[in-house]
């Protein structure tokens, strides 16, 4: 039910007195309500629930969690690769 | 697609794990909070991955599963009535009523009608003046925005023929309730993603606090459910118990402040039956009285309503983490997502559905709990 699925702007307009925008899904296009997220602008990304825009989503974090993410991984491997070749 | 395609990532995925394997000495026991982890947890098999000393209960999270008996026979009741148009969720439809659903209604001559967004319904009432539209505005806070603005919509257009029946619920006093319970096992929480989107989660700290629960903000794809799953092993191996966020490419610890001024503008909180739990006192949202003339259980009213559960249905226990699908003697056997019993079964999310659909059997299970 709390699905919220991530799309870029591509589109923003004034409907019904509402900000509206459409938004697109990796091919798809979709209209969603962006009265939630007034400082967003045509390229920027955001999560879409039930044709509303709940929030901008960071490009910064979220590649600072992959960067981070992606380290653990990598430690890990290098850490199993010792402990394999101990043996 | 971005934000979707990395984050469900084979490499990372088995990284995260080991790391999780390396840092778990002892048994814990981790509630997701959302249906939608529940999900995304049995669709990729995750709990089959993690090391068995991870057990993951499922949670509440799932409106779909914890909007009560009562208020759906009302919904059935409004929808049955000549002139209304019954508009909801698509998940909704199917949710068995004391001895119907929505879907019968419609086989019936109910024009009840599937909506992909509140809006939709508002869109559906401006072009029917002559009758009757009705929102079925179930939810959790991620939902809250959309519906409210709703209701906005249609009192600035004007609009007389809409209301909304509203079942909202809030995630903090569930986890209250459940931590307050004597016979609760959860010991740390994955706290569900998109609710933090809307709301933040400032009101998770002294919950950790007051329980000694590690909470975790936790996203729905594998790496982020595992991120957060590792983030509350950490602090759970540590002795430490914070509300820290494992999803900040979408949560900020504010949320989203013009979301939270509309909630506060159109609902007030109240308190809330839970299907299968029961009251949990300030758990709800219903309309403020400045918005009473868009209230359909005002608008409509329906009395004579005699909710009946099913006798067998142990969604309510499963609902608080206090049990598993399998341990359903119904489940799978008189239950199922073509005749459920009760809500989780029907809910994609919920966890009954969940475990029919991508659970390879209880002996399977079984070795995972154990």
């Amino acid at each position: 039910m709390c699905l919220g699925v991530p799309g870029k702007i591509v589109e923003i307009y004034q409907a019904n007195d509402l900000r509206m925008g459409k938004i697109d899904f990796g091919g798809v296009t979709r209209e969603a309500c962006l009265e939630y997220i007034p400082e967003a602008k045509v390229g920027d990304y955001t999560l879409i629930h039930v044709g509303f825009a709940l929030n901008l989503i960071s490009e910064e974090d979220a590649q600072e969690t992959l960067a981070l993410l992606t380290q653990i991984a990598e430690m890990g491997e290098a850490g199993l690769g010792q402990i394999g070749g101990a043996e | 697609m971005k934000y979707t395609a990395e984050y469900r990532d084979p490499g990372l995925v088995h990284g995260v794990i080991e790391e999780i394997r390396r840092t778990v000495t002892q048994p814990w026991v981790i509630m997701e909070i959302c249906g939608g982890q529940t999900h995304a947890i049995m669709r990729y098999g995750l709990d089959q991955l993690l090391p068995p000393e991870i057990e993951l209960v499922h949670g509440p999270g799932c409106p779909v599963c914890v909007t009560s008996l009562e208020l759906v026979d009302k919904a059935l009741a409004i929808a049955s009535q000549p002139g209304v148009i019954f508009t909801s969720y698509g998940d909704m439809l199917r949710v068995p009523g004391s001895s119907r659903d929505l879907f019968s209604v419609r086989a019936a001559g109910g024009d009840v009608r599937v909506v992909y967004s509140p809006l939709d319904a508002v869109k559906i009432a401006q072009e029917n003046p002559d009758r009757q539209v009705v929102f079925f505005a179930i939810g959790f806070e991620t939902t809250a925005p959309a519906n409210c603005m709703s209701v906005l919509q249609a009192k600035a257009m004007g609009l007389t023929n809409f209301t909304v029946l509203v079942s909202h619920v809030r995630v903090p006093p569930a986890m209250h309730a459940i931590l307050s319970s004597p016979r609760n096992r959860v010991q740390s929480f994955l706290a569900a993603g998109h609710v933090c989107t809307v709301m933040g989660y400032w009101e998770y700290p002294p919950i950790a606090k007051q329980y000694h629960v590690p909470i975790v903000v936790t996203g729905f794809e594998p790496v982020d459910i595992l991120e957060g799953i590792l983030m509350d092993v950490r602090q759970l191996e540590k002795g430490q118990y914070e509300a820290q966020n494992g999803y900040a490419r979408v949560v900020t610890f504010d949320g989203n402040h013009p979301a939270q001024n509309i909630i506060q503008k159109v609902f007030v909180e109240c308190d809330r039956k839970w299907r299968g739990i029961g009251v949990i006192p300030g758990s709800g949202w219903c309309l403020r009285p400045e918005y009473a003339d868009f209230d359909a259980e005002i608008r409509f009213s329906v009395s004579d309503i005699h909710p009946e559960e099913s006798p067998l249905c142990i969604a309510g226990q499963i609902l608080q983490g206090l049990k598993k699908p399998f341990d359903c003697p119904a489940f799978a056997k008189i239950c199922t997502p073509e005749n459920p019993l009760g809500a989780t079964m029907v809910s994609s999310e919920g966890a009954c559905a969940a475990y029919y659909r991508y659970a390879r059997s209880p002996v399977d299970a079984a070795s995972v709990e154990a």
